[in-house]
């Protein structure tokens, strides 16, 4: 955290859609220093710098209202058992003076403030610094060992040294003669998270609290042991100020800081964080979250699907999502062999939709995976649907071929066919997340007549079906090539 | 945190557990280190006297042998300014006699403006050279200044095609026996090896290296050595101060 956000009453802007874009989150999710995303309830809760924080019904819409005492500076959160664990700095830290810090954690059976249940214990700092030393004793980070169940927490600021302490995880209080060990230099805002045998640092780096001008960026380095030494891709330590870029400024966003990690399944991680200025929101600081993606054991940030119109590849086979129509031959065979090659090159257009569509039934149309041939029933075309909510990370879409108004949809049979025209149905909703290995999962917003969560899978390799997603196969995986 | 907030009116612990030294690296390169209060205003946990005993690079490369002028007063509120023709203008300027060829002696004086600076020959006692713990704990200006760095490396024989590879917060600018080598522009932290210079030869024997450094707020320090063409670090190099 570095400067006190309000929050703002300011009329959300809603995103205007357009082909291309990548549409932040909506409502009014102005947010500073967000804390690592919890769920509790069925909804969503962070916590920012000031006190408070945002709530979310569906991870996509956020608006204040989350209740957190103490003020002070960048909060963290947790849930261990059937509690959360919240930790701030209840000093704002600072280089005008005033390096005295104090880190401070506190319970809660419940993040609802309209629960019966919420109330928050009595805060325990668990960290401090004092007068010059080389520490600022803010920007808290947990995290739960999952190897051990040992509670760790990271903590500081440019002014000198992370620090880690250890916690536990019944009390929430330092644990006895535990004593801080340094492990970076060069950011703050740090989190901890551990993966197939590698504990992560992450850290914020570059210049704070500066608008669109913020060079604010989050690195990470990892480590076999969780008290370092974190080293980054090329073996330096974070102590040297090393670190590997996970995100930085892109589109029309600044100063990506403050990590999070929110695990949604197998092969489904997003990362939160806010930048530093949205241009597209007056320049305001945002709550991000985007898919955290793994490449040969690094972390680093996706990109939130972009509306446009794709190829839906299969990772099965490579071939593509299309509809059940004739194949329409194109005018022009292959050349003979031992032709003038002195004869004009001139360009061949392509098969467009107004050449097949008479060819097309006007009903409903199955749905098959087929060769790419850049044909029109390749070609879909997806965009957001206003006011149809979402899930953390983006909203939901609607899927149709390219110049048409034919939906992709879920069927009662758990099949996908494609239906005339759109009509805002459920089942014709479609959540797209990206994975861990940067491909793509696709599942309805509902299947008709059921509770189960289905994606869209590839059952053989020309035939798309729903089943339960499975990040183990590629008949569960996807990926849109614009061409 | 660059911004100062509330201080709020908490009941804090001091804790027990934190002992009463800097962090200080090993020569081995190992790193991690149990943190402990450094409350005391006293360059002594990162600085020694530099002596003229044989002292070369350590066992990464960096220079530790420094000599280092007070810090001159350049209020400057932030950082965001350094971009590159504010530095080339803040240190093409001349702040006292002989800036850019000194070799300067221990205690040796200058006069800034109505700032009397001494030069102090010192050793690091880590691979980067904490500009802030040396102002603040020489009790002289330590946040809105200007840092001079003046050292000599005597290099056995003629080096081609070496690179002088530096880190440094803030931004700053180094030069080798008397040519620009490399600046660093910018709100920066101190990274090992951020910015690296064109290919340079270092003379056989003496070899001047000499810096600026500067800073709004925050901790100024900086780390310098030299890499081959291979980008591993050289130390078969000797360090002097004068």
């Amino acid at each position: 955290m570095k400067s006190r956000i309000k929050i703002m009453g300011a009329t959300a802007l809603l995103s205007v859609v357009l082909t291309g874009t990548v549409i932040a989150q909506v409502g009014k999710p102005f947010i500073h220093d967000p804390s690592t995303i919890m769920e509790c309830n069925g909804k969503y809760y962070t916590f920012g710098t000031g006190g408070g924080g945002l709530i979310s019904e569906d991870g996509w819409t956020w608006n204040s209202g989350a209740v957190r005492p103490g003020g002070g500076a960048a909060p963290d959160a947790i849930k261990i058992g059937d509690r959360y664990l919240v930790v701030y700095g209840s000093t704002g830290g600072g280089l005008g003076g005033g390096h005295d810090g104090r880190i401070n954690t506190m319970w809660n059976k419940t993040l609802d403030p309209k629960s019966p249940d919420f109330k928050f214990s009595e805060p325990i700092v668990v960290a401090s610094s004092e007068n010059m030393e080389d520490c600022d004793a803010i920007d808290p980070g947990l995290l739960l060992d999952p190897t051990d169940g040992r509670l760790w927490l990271s903590y500081g600021t440019y002014f000198g040294f992370i620090r880690l302490v250890e916690l536990d995880p019944k009390t929430g209080k330092r644990v006895e003669g535990n004593k801080a060990i340094n492990i970076a230099i060069d950011c703050e805002a740090t989190d901890l998270m551990y993966r197939d045998g590698w504990y992560y640092l992450l850290g914020t780096h570059g210049t704070c609290c500066d608008g669109a001008n913020s060079t604010y960026n989050i690195v990470v380095g990892r480590s076999r042991k969780v008290t370092g030494p974190y080293l980054d891709n090329m073996g330096r330590d974070m102590l040297e100020g090393g670190g590997k870029m996970v995100v930085a400024a892109g589109g029309r966003v600044t100063g990506p800081g403050h990590f999070g990690r929110l695990i949604i399944g197998d092969g489904v991680e997003k990362m939160s964080c806010h930048y530093e200025a949205d241009l597209d929101q007056s320049g305001r600081s945002v709550l991000a979250i985007r898919p955290l993606l793994w490449k040969n054991g690094w972390p680093v940030a996706g990109d939130n699907f972009k509306e446009g119109t794709y190829e839906i590849e299969s990772e099965r086979r490579g071939y593509a999502l299309e509809l059940v129509v004739d194949f329409t031959r194109m005018a022009g065979g292959m050349r003979g062999f031992g032709r003038n090659t002195d004869e004009p090159v001139k360009p061949v257009p392509s098969q467009e939709l107004a050449d097949v569509i008479k060819t097309w039934p006007t009903g409903n149309i199955g749905i098959r995976i087929g060769d790419y041939m850049f044909r029109p029933h390749q070609k879909w075309t997806i965009t957001a649907v206003p006011d149809a909510g979402g899930y953390p990370g983006g909203p939901y879409y609607k899927i149709v071929i390219a110049g048409t108004d034919r939906a992709l949809a879920a069927t009662a049979e758990a099949e996908v066919i494609s239906v005339p025209s759109f009509t805002g149905a459920p089942e014709q909703l479609w959540r797209i997340d990206q994975l861990t290995d940067g491909t793509y999962r696709i599942m309805p917003k509902i299947v008709p007549n059921s509770k189960e969560k289905l994606a869209l899978v590839s059952s053989g390799d020309s035939t798309p079906t729903l089943a339960k997603f499975d990040m183990n196969s590629d008949n569960s995986k996807w990926n849109f090539k614009a061409h | 945190m660059k911004h100062k907030t509330l201080l709020l009116a908490v009941n804090f612990v001091i804790l027990g557990g934190l002992g009463l030294q800097g962090y200080s690296a090993t020569p081995k390169g190992k790193m991690s280190s149990t943190a402990k209060s450094d409350t005391t205003r006293s360059i002594s946990p990162y600085f020694t006297p530099a002596t003229a005993l044989k002292k070369t690079p350590d066992s990464k490369g960096f220079i530790r042998r420094w000599s280092l002028l007070e810090p001159i007063s350049k209020p400057n509120r932030g950082n965001t300014v350094f971009v590159d023709s504010y530095i080339r203008t803040a240190f093409a300027t001349e702040y006292f006699p002989n800036q850019f060829t000194i070799v300067p002696k221990d205690g040796e004086k200058v006069k800034v403006g109505e700032q009397e600076l001494t030069w102090h020959a010192l050793e690091s006692t880590n691979y980067n050279v904490k500009l802030f713990r040396f102002a603040y704990g020489l009790r002289k200006q330590y946040y809105g200044v200007i840092f001079w760095a003046v050292t000599v490396v005597n290099s056995p024989q003629e080096m081609k095609n070496v690179r002088m590879a530096v880190g440094s917060n803030s931004a700053s600018m180094w030069w080798l026996n008397g040519k620009e080598a490399v600046i660093l522009s910018g709100d920066r932290r101190m990274v090992v090896d951020d910015c690296v210079s064109p290919r340079l030869t270092l003379n056989k024997g003496k070899n001047v290296i000499r810096g600026a450094v500067i800073n709004g707020p925050g901790m100024s320090d900086f780390c310098v050595r030299f890499l081959n063409e291979k980008g591993e670090p050289i130390k078969n190099l000797t360090i002097s101060y004068e």
